[in-house]
């Protein structure tokens, strides 16, 4: 481990290095990253995730344009060379807490936003080809899991059942988890934590033998990671449970080929073998949705344009009826539109049935 | 049962219609429309008077005015100059008499042109408030002042002697009137302060002191002793001429001939010229001028068009020249940046004119609003009828984009300028009796946009350059409060001393910015 962290340091070493090398003679110091865009994404059929490019761009220090950005990554490379040498691990909060300041005779800061460190951070790890994780930062822990499931995680054994309520919260670093014991067929992750607690007060994990995952939106990294290695490790089918609306089925995209802005991570993080669960076009009709739609906004709108082109998609003909369906439709549905048929139908009935019959999307 | 019209009856009610009236019913024609314009006519005819006559006898105008309150809309209006006076003789008719004066009729740069004479001012006052107007005047040292209070017989539109003396007036020559008249005094936009303030700007060789109604004392110093050069009078040229004109100039002339008529009372026409029109309008060159029937003068006139005649000389036409235009903008805009032009002579209709320009940028004036324009014929500010004016016209169809402010379509440009067009020419059209806006000649317009790209082309440069030397300001200094930063975080992060970083960095500054102004391009 030790002599991980130290290649890692050497690394960011380096990095401030080759600087310093074009400082001295007396060029313009620059830092060279791979464009983090959907140009300079591409979908690599053969291991179906979402692959970078090798376009980069240049960012120098004596422009105008650049000068705060590179600054910024500089420092942040700094604080993370700290950070290894201390043996500590801090929060994207702190990291940005850690570089904000304000520049000496100027009104300037160094870093105004939160995003701007988070952006340096992915930048360094394009630069080094460390993760985040590795340079020791960690993002907030946001997911909970509930399941018949024993790990151990820094000496301590936890099992995911006897939790309460709560269940285990999903640190953002799962690498150094051990599994003890997995007795689960499936995991199904869903959007919504509310339904994640729904899915949990019913026992469902018991009654299905299933892991239930759940973050809030977004997949967090350490979620994605988790599941991962679930599939990997433990050859646990992954099912994903999200709305029936674009930015629903981009989860899946996610969790499934990786996504634009971190597809350097692709290999860590894709899981191609997961399958879409729901709600999917036909369950409006099957479950009686109908009166439960919201009407597609002009966001909702051009978002479902963008996808239907995506490469990933474009061949894929059983998503291209979905996208055709909502299109048609002009409409969106939530999870929790199930609910109207009673509190409890998605555990009762909706999951069980769709489990049983298969009814996926791939 | 109505009564019968007829040409006796219509008789008893037609009656000479007296001066006055006709000056009641016109007076919008004549610059008297409410009693704010009123207020500046009057200012403006006294003005306009003094520095003609100071000119005239090359004497430097020293014009002293004031305008007093008296309440209840009476104001009491006093223009005193250094000018060389006015002949005892002369004055009750001057001042006394409408339509009386030596400007009339005359093809010469002056300022005459404007309005109908200080007399309508006289009788104005007279009419809305009764006052008499009070003149005095010098000629000279070891000469009596003259004292007079005039009012006009407004029947016979002949001056009424009220009073006459001869008085103490410790002053070398000049004249001083007042008129109390009804009035309204208002500062900002088309107000006398205005006026006064861009006389003095295209008039720099004026001493000007002026007392507002809120006796406030405003001084307006000489900027140069340097009188303008003495316009000369021209022969009309007779591309310029109108048929009614020439008719009546036919009636009147001394010349024996036709030949000689057109050789002597225009300019620009040779023996060879006068026998082509002549020729052309099928008239015999020997004829009396006078004998000239109206089908002939038609033809004659006619004629005229055809026939090619050199411009007319131009040296009659007096511009206020690019220097000194710039000395009065200086001195009453405070601006960071001046420039100015004067376009070469050019003729339209055969009358001469030179169109200049200049305008001052930056300074105290006002970023966000649209530029201020000034308009000015032979020396006199045009406050009104700002959208009819060929000068608004061509400042509206001239692209200031390309020159460094914004603008919108139709509309003038924004950003902190004071523009200025002057046009000088022995006869300037104006597009109606009130004589505020320039009429759009082709040759006219074309003159004012080439005076404006020049100006133009000036600020442009002015504005890249003060721009990109303040960008390249920003710049550097944006650097030198980074490279502190930049060389701890380097220094940090690879054991390396800061102190030589930081110094190999404003080295690099120091090499130059520009050559390092590398975009950061993607590559393959």
């Amino acid at each position: 481990m030790d002599k991980l962290k130290n290649k890692i340091k050497d690394e960011l070493k380096l990095l401030g290095k080759k600087v310093i090398n074009k400082i001295e003679k007396k060029e313009n110091p620059f830092l060279e990253v791979p464009v983090r865009s959907l140009s300079n994404v591409s979908y690599d059929k053969k291991s179906k995730t979402l692959k970078l490019g090798e376009n980069t761009s240049k960012r120098f220090f004596f422009n105008v344009a650049h000068s705060k950005k590179f600054l910024q990554t500089v420092e942040v490379a700094s604080i993370c060379k700290n950070l290894l040498e201390e043996g500590k691990h801090a929060s994207l909060r702190d990291v940005f807490y850690m570089a904000k300041r304000t520049i000496p005779n100027t009104k300037v800061n160094l870093v105004d936003e939160q995003t701007e460190t988070d952006k340096s951070l992915e930048d360094l790890e394009l630069i080094t080809e460390f993760s985040r994780e590795q340079l020791h930062v960690n993002a907030n822990k946001m997911g909970s899991v509930v399941g018949k499931v024993k790990i151990s995680d820094r000496g301590d054994n936890i099992n995911w059942a006897k939790l309460g309520s709560g269940g285990w919260s999903i640190p953002s670093n799962v690498e150094e988890i051990k599994f003890e014991e997995v007795k689960a067929n499936f995991v199904i992750y869903m959007e919504k934590q509310a339904i994640w607690e729904r899915l949990h007060e019913d026992k469902v994990w018991e009654k299905l033998n299933c892991i239930l995952v759940t973050s809030q939106g977004q997949t967090t990294r350490g979620i994605r990671r988790l599941l991962q290695r679930l599939y990997d490790e433990h050859k646990l089918p992954i099912y994903v449970l999200t709305d029936f609306d674009p930015w629903g089925f981009y989860i899946y995209s996610v969790i499934k080929y990786g996504s634009i802005s971190l597809a350097h991570m692709s290999e860590k993080m894709a899981i191609p073998g997961v399958k879409f669960l729901g709600i999917m076009a036909e369950d409006i009709d099957k479950y009686g949705l109908n009166k439960h739609l919201i009407k597609l906004n002009e966001k909702d709108i051009a978002r479902l344009k963008q996808m239907k082109d995506y490469e990933w998609f474009r061949d894929n003909k059983a998503w291209q009826k979905e996208f055709e369906a909502m299109k048609k439709l002009g409409s969106k549905a939530e999870i929790q539109a199930l609910s109207a048929r009673g509190i409890s139908f998605i555990s009762e009935k909706y999951l069980p049935e769709k489990i049983k019959n298969k009814e996926t999307i791939d | 049962m109505e009564k019968e019209v007829t040409a006796e009856t219509l008789a008893k009610q037609q009656r000479e219609i007296s001066i006055s009236e006709f000056f009641l019913k016109n007076k919008h024609l004549l610059g008297f429309d409410n009693p704010r314009k009123a207020l500046l006519t009057t200012i403006k005819e006294a003005v306009d008077n003094s520095l003609d006559a100071c000119e005239e006898a090359r004497i430097l105008p020293n014009i002293i005015v004031k305008v007093e309150d008296l309440q209840e809309d009476r104001f009491e209006v006093t223009v005193e100059d250094n000018g060389p006076g006015i002949v005892k003789e002369q004055i009750p008719k001057i001042f006394g008499k409408l339509l009386y004066g030596s400007k009339f009729h005359r093809l010469k740069c002056s300022r005459g042109q404007q309005g109908i004479g200080i007399s309508a001012s006289a009788m104005y006052g007279q009419l809305t408030t009764g006052k008499p107007i009070i003149i005095v005047s010098k000629t000279k040292k070891d000469k009596p002042a003259h004292y007079y209070e005039l009012q006009i017989d407004t029947k016979r539109n002949e001056p009424q002697i009220i009073a006459e003396q001869i008085v103490e007036w410790e002053a070398e020559h000049g004249t001083k009137i007042k008129i109390v008249l009804e009035a309204k005094y208002q500062k900002g936009k088309q107000s006398i302060d205005e006026y006064l303030e861009q006389t003095a700007i295209v008039n720099p060789h004026l001493s000007l002191i002026y007392t507002n109604p809120e006796k406030q004392k405003i001084e307006f110093p000489r900027a140069t002793n340097e009188l303008p050069k003495e316009p000369k009078e021209i022969k009309p040229h007779p591309y310029g001429i109108e048929l009614g004109i020439l008719i009546s100039m036919l009636r009147d002339t001394q010349s024996s001939t036709l030949q000689s008529f057109l050789q002597n009372d225009f300019c620009r026409v040779s023996a060879k010229v006068a026998k082509e029109i002549c020729d052309k309008a099928g008239v015999y060159e020997r004829s009396r001028p006078s004998r000239i029937a109206k089908q002939e003068a038609e033809n004659l006139y006619k004629a005229i068009q055809q026939v090619k005649i050199i411009a007319p000389p131009t040296d009659s036409v007096t511009p206020i020249g690019d220097e000194l235009l710039l000395r009065g903008l200086k001195k009453e805009i405070n601006a960071d940046f001046y420039a100015s032009v004067t376009r070469p002579p050019s003729v339209y209709r055969g009358n001469p004119f030179i169109v200049e320009a200049s305008l001052a940028y930056g300074g105290d004036l006002q970023k966000e609003d649209s530029i201020k324009l000034l308009r000015f014929a032979n020396r006199v500010p045009l406050q009104y009828q700002q959208s009819a004016c060929a000068i608004t016209k061509s400042v509206i169809s001239t692209a200031w984009r390309n020159y460094g402010l914004s603008q919108s379509k139709g509309a003038l440009p924004i950003g902190p300028v004071v523009l200025l067009v002057h046009i000088a020419s022995v006869w300037v059209p104006f597009t109606s009796e009130s004589k505020e806006a320039i009429a759009h000649y082709p040759e006219i317009v074309k003159e004012i946009k080439l005076a404006l790209q020049d100006v133009g082309r000036k600020l442009a440069s002015y504005i890249r350059k003060h721009v990109r030397a303040k960008e390249q300001r920003a710049r550097a200094s944006l650097f030198e409060n980074y490279i502190p930063e930049l060389a701890s975080s380097l220094s940090n992060l690879t054991g390396e001393k800061k102190e030589k970083i930081q110094e190999d960095l404003l080295k690099i500054l120091k090499k130059g910015i520009p050559e390092l102004e590398e975009n950061g391009q993607i590559e393959k």
